[in-house]
């Protein structure tokens, strides 16, 4: 098998070819040869994606020393960095490294008792370079075009991130296209939809492996350009539109942050390159200048904020919720909205040296990201529409990834971006299923009791539920508790103002869940007619994600569990980078905080049952207490955040703005075109009159008046006199000898 | 005897009879004007012939050349004054200035 | 030989000075018949400068044809051309036309004259030997044979063109 590291492109170039061909064949080919194309294309993808990841756990457990490893670190990097000493560094880490086993440092892990995580700590401190030997990623770059000494490369960087993103891509997309058969059957723009999903996926898969961030920039955009068209799938109805708008736009505010950002860490970074891994060895190596990494960071943290549903500009998430349910389960559940957190990944030494994060407790992005999931969570209790629920869930489960990597947790917050994908795009199309059957409403005051009609939909529903509430054994339960781990003992502060957000949050989370489960599949049905099960395309789906959101979360079972190495911590030991990778402390697993987290979700779950199934608790206390009611409707208007930005600030900014502009428009601009006119026609009359008229029309007239003058005095030299000829003739001889004789 | 004795008489006589040929009004007097101009051309050949004879005795070409002339006058002579004729038999008028129907 | 100089000198100055007024008088003269005449006299006056020049052939020639055949075809036109016989005031073209012609004349000849005087001043002709006819007779029909056939052909042309034209149809 060649090594697909090196020509990983090939993935995304797979998805663009189906995109192409269903773009220009697929409504001459039919429903059903556009979804084969799609499908065949995403399983072909996924099959690369498993390749990917086999390669590179396979050099993560053989890697490359010496020679090789020097070539691959100065290919990764790209340019001869400034500092060279870095590099060195790097090398020397490396090399030195290289000989230790693995299985020896996992050895060190082990601890007897909880307490003990200042010794965890330090052992935790030389972990950089020293758990495992520094593997660089596998990084092919092409000169794109170049400006004076910059070269705008174009590349593929693969590593156990870009794997892990590579194959949660794939795999909830593959899904999405078997789903989508069913739930856009009969669609009137049936080919167009299996296009933009490609073009998506292909823009996705591009994203998670670009090398530089000028690259991570057009596939950010792009992936926006799919979620606008797919959002306004059904544009026949404004409000989709108007929603697919308010998506662009407000990812709009975002990106400029972004493009400032990318610019910002260039500079910081020595202005040679915009190749990650060189920015992040550069932020490093304490060359780079901290206010500019701060700066940077922050920016960048600007595009997070809009792309991954962070306070402020989360606005637009629930009202993505207009476009088809599959787009939901794919795009703003699973992969789209991570871009973000994959971002703040990807640049992470940025974040890390530029907001300080090893040596504070309380930063920007840790506080938005814990006040984005309360706040998510709280509007969450207050939506009647089963999608706006998950939306809402979403937003608080991204505000959980973005704390994660503020207090320091890099794993925990990727290992929970990767479960996360999983049931909650299983809950997605499980959504889907239910408003299937429910003669398309989300509207969970009209379902009810579909536990009996619906039993494949329902359990899996239930499974994808207790994960994100994070029920032991299940795959939230694993990444939440390491996140909470990780703000509760922090880098070398604690974050316990995160910790105290993110315990909130799971009672929250619980609560909400437990809600809407039990207003739609229990009790009686309030809809009409009878639902029924949904076909097994449907529901196929639905059984595989369920069961990964059993079984994923063993995939990073912390160490404390002495299970044997190949068991414990795989995910981190090869999705973590080494190379180019701040020393992070990792969160050791603290079983209190696991069963304080634990009874919080039960409890969550009990409060719901009980006040929705059993009706138990203040009811009605809305319309009693004057309190409450004003809570519910500042809650119910989403903090009034929407009214802010639509009709304060686009508004204001619209009425003058227009006004004035067509104040210009009627006098300044249109003056100047009249006024121009008028001078141009005075002007070529003038030019008319005298140059025309006078001078052109003058010379052909004068020209044909002197021919004809001087014809007719030469016609008199033409007497016919043939003595008159002679005469002139032989004056004409003598003027030609008297030349010949004096002259010549 | 000097040579240029004879081409002074050859140039005399062939002004003359140019002055004849632009100034004489009818035809038959323009054509002996026109056998002025001929004669001189003669004596001017017949006087060179002489001048090289003495270098060359067997040379002859410069009165070889003057009958030739003598030829070709009486030829030139003959179709003129039959023209002359047909002229005024058509135009009953030999005056020159009535010959001018190619006046443009 | 010097006397025999002195006589052709005085011989042609005489002979030229008949020629000149001849010629004069062919252009100026208001008879018809008298310009022939004098034409007659200009003929003659050459014939005899040819004697002078020792090229007797050419000059009895010169009288068989000229004064034998083309001045009486000179009367025969004047005759059957109607003109008047008497004194005829309409022969000549009116007086600026005689001033231009006669600049025209007297340039011609001022160049001509500079040319020669410049060119064969104190060029003197040798002594010259008379020559016999047939020494004539040899050049023509050997130097210039294809000349004198060329001739033949020319007189034929004109004399055949002469009567094609001259014929009453």
């Amino acid at each position: 098998m060649p090594q697909l590291l090196d020509k990983v492109w090939i993935v995304p170039a797979v998805m663009a070819a189906s995109f192409l061909l269903i773009l220009f064949f697929g409504k001459r080919a039919g429903t059903k040869a556009t979804a084969a194309i799609g499908i065949a294309a995403v399983s072909i993808c996924l099959v690369f994606s498993v390749v990917v990841a086999g390669q590179w756990i396979n050099r993560v457990n053989h890697p490359p020393t010496g020679e090789a490893l020097a070539e691959d670190i100065r290919q990764a990097s790209g340019l001869t960095p400034q500092t060279p000493e870095v590099v060195e560094g790097e090398i020397d880490a490396a090399t030195h490294d290289s000989g230790e086993t693995v299985e020896g440092d996992h050895a060190a892990d082990d601890h007897a008792s909880d307490g003990e995580h200042a010794a965890a700590e330090g052992e935790h401190g030389d972990e950089h370079g020293g758990a495992h030997a520094s593997v660089p990623p596998v990084v092919r770059t092409a000169t794109w075009f170049e400006i004076g000494p910059i070269d705008f490369e174009i590349g593929t960087l693969v590593d156990g991130l870009t794997a892990m993103m590579l194959i949660t891509v794939c795999i909830i997309s593959l899904l999405v296209h078997i789903y989508s058969t069913e739930y856009l059957h009969g669609d009137v723009r049936f080919t167009h939809y299996y296009a933009f999903l490609s073009l998506f996926t292909a823009s996705m898969l591009f994203y998670v492996m670009s090398s530089n961030t000028l690259q991570m920039l057009v596939g950010w955009e792009l992936v926006g350009l799919c979620s606008f068209g797919l959002i306004g799938h059904w544009w026949e109805e404004k409000k989709n539109t108007d929603a697919a708008l308010k998506a662009f736009l407000t990812n709009r505010v975002g990106d400029m942050g972004l493009i400032i950002g990318v610019t910002i860490t260039f500079f910081a970074a020595g202005a040679t390159s915009f190749n990650v891994l060189h920015i992040n060895e550069y932020a490093l190596s304490g060359a780079a200048n901290s206010t500019l990494l701060l700066v940077g960071a922050l920016c960048l943290f600007g595009g997070v904020t809009s792309k991954s549903g962070q306070f402020p500009l989360h606005t637009w998430l629930p009202d993505a919720m207009a476009g088809p349910t599959p787009v939901s389960a794919l795009i703003h559940a699973a992969t789209m909205v991570v871009a973000g957190v994959y971002l703040i990944a990807r640049l992470y030494a940025v974040f890390f040296e530029g907001l300080g994060i090893g040596s504070s407790s309380f930063h920007y992005v840790a506080f938005i990201g814990g006040f984005t999931t309360v706040m998510g969570g709280a509007l969450a209790f207050v939506q009647t529409d089963l999608k706006k629920v998950l939306a809402y869930s979403t937003i608080s489960q991204l505000g959980y990834m973005v704390m994660a990597l503020g207090v320091g947790a890099w794993t925990a917050g990727v290992f929970h971006l990767f479960t996360h994908a999983f049931f909650k795009a299983c809950l997605f199309l499980g959504a889907g299923s239910v408003s299937h059957a429910c003669h398309h409403t989300f509207d969970m005051r009209e379902m009810g009791g579909l536990r009996k009609y619906m039993k494949s939909t329902h359990i899996t529903f239930l499974i994808a539920t207790l994960a994100l509430a994070g029920i032991v054994p299940l795959a939230g339960f694993w990444s939440k508790d390491e996140i909470l781990a990780g703000a509760q003992q922090g880098q070398e502060n604690a974050y316990t103002a995160m910790l105290v957000m993110g315990l909130v949050t799971a009672l929250m989370t619980a609560a909400y869940m437990g809600r809407a489960y039990w207003m739609t599949f229990w009790g009686e049905y309030r809809g009409h007619g009878t639902p029924h099960e949904s076909p097994k395309v449907i529901t196929v789906p639905l059984w595989i994600l369920a069961i990964c959101a059993v079984f994923l979360g063993f995939l990073n079972l912390p160490a404390w569990f002495n299970a044997p190495s190949w068991a414990t911590t795989r995910f981190e030991h090869f999705v973590e980078p080494t190379f180019a990778f701040p020393a992070v402390e990792h969160p050791e697993f603290t079983p209190w905080l696991a069963v304080l987290s634990t009874v919080l979700a039960v409890a969550g779950l009990a409060i719901a049952y009980l006040y929705y199934e059993r009706n138990k608790g203040p009811h009605g206390l809305t319309h009693r207490n004057a309190a409450a009611r004003a809570g519910y409707t500042f809650l119910e208007n989403k903090y009034y955040l929407d009214t802010l930005y639509t009709d304060i600030i686009a508004a204001d900014t619209k009425g003058p703005l227009a006004r004035a502009a067509y104040w210009i428009n009627q006098n300044v601009l249109d003056g100047i075109v009249d006024g121009a006119a008028t001078v141009f026609k005075k002007l070529s009359g003038v030019v008319y009159r005298g140059v025309d008229q006078l001078v052109v029309d003058g010379v052909v007239n004068g020209t044909g008046l002197a021919s004809e003058e001087s014809g007719q005095l030469l016609r008199r030299m033409q007497t016919g006199k043939v003595q008159q000829y002679a005469a002139i003739l032989f004056a004409g001889v003598v003027v030609l000898a008297g030349v010949l004789v004096f002259v010549v | 005897m000097l040579v240029n004795q004879f081409l002074f008489l050859g140039a005399i006589l062939f002004c003359i009879g140019v002055y004849g040929v632009l100034v004489r009004r009818n035809l038959v007097l323009v054509l002996m004007s026109i056998e002025l101009i001929l004669n001189s051309v003669n004596i001017n050949l017949v006087a060179f012939g002489a001048m090289w004879h003495a270098n060359d005795t067997a040379n002859l070409s410069g009165q070889v050349f003057a009958l030739f002339v003598i030829a070709v006058a009486a030829a030139e002579v003959g179709v003129g004054l039959a023209l002359v004729l047909m002229i005024f038999r058509n135009r009953q008028s030999i005056d020159a200035d009535d010959v001018d129907l190619l006046k443009g | 030989m010097l006397a025999l100089l002195v006589a052709q000198n005085i011989a042609f100055y005489v002979i030229a000075a008949l020629i000149v007024f001849g010629a004069l008088r062919v252009v100026t003269c208001k008879n018809l018949v008298h310009a022939a005449l004098w034409l007659v006299m200009v003929l003659a006056g050459v014939a005899a400068q040819y004697i002078l020049l020792a090229a007797e052939f050419v000059a009895v020639t010169q009288v068989l044809v000229y004064l034998g055949a083309i001045v009486v075809l000179f009367l025969f036109g004047i005759m059957l051309t109607r003109a008047k016989t008497g004194t005829d005031l309409d022969l000549d073209h009116s007086a600026a036309k005689k001033v231009g012609a006669g600049a025209i004349g007297v340039l011609l000849l001022a160049v001509m004259g500079y040319a020669l005087w410049d060119e064969y001043r104190g060029e003197e002709i040798g002594d010259l030997a008379v020559q016999r006819t047939a020494q004539v007779s040899d050049s023509i029909f050997s130097t210039y044979l294809l000349p004198f056939e060329v001739i033949s052909v020319l007189l034929l042309a004109a004399l055949i063109g002469a009567i094609v034209l001259a014929r009453r149809d």
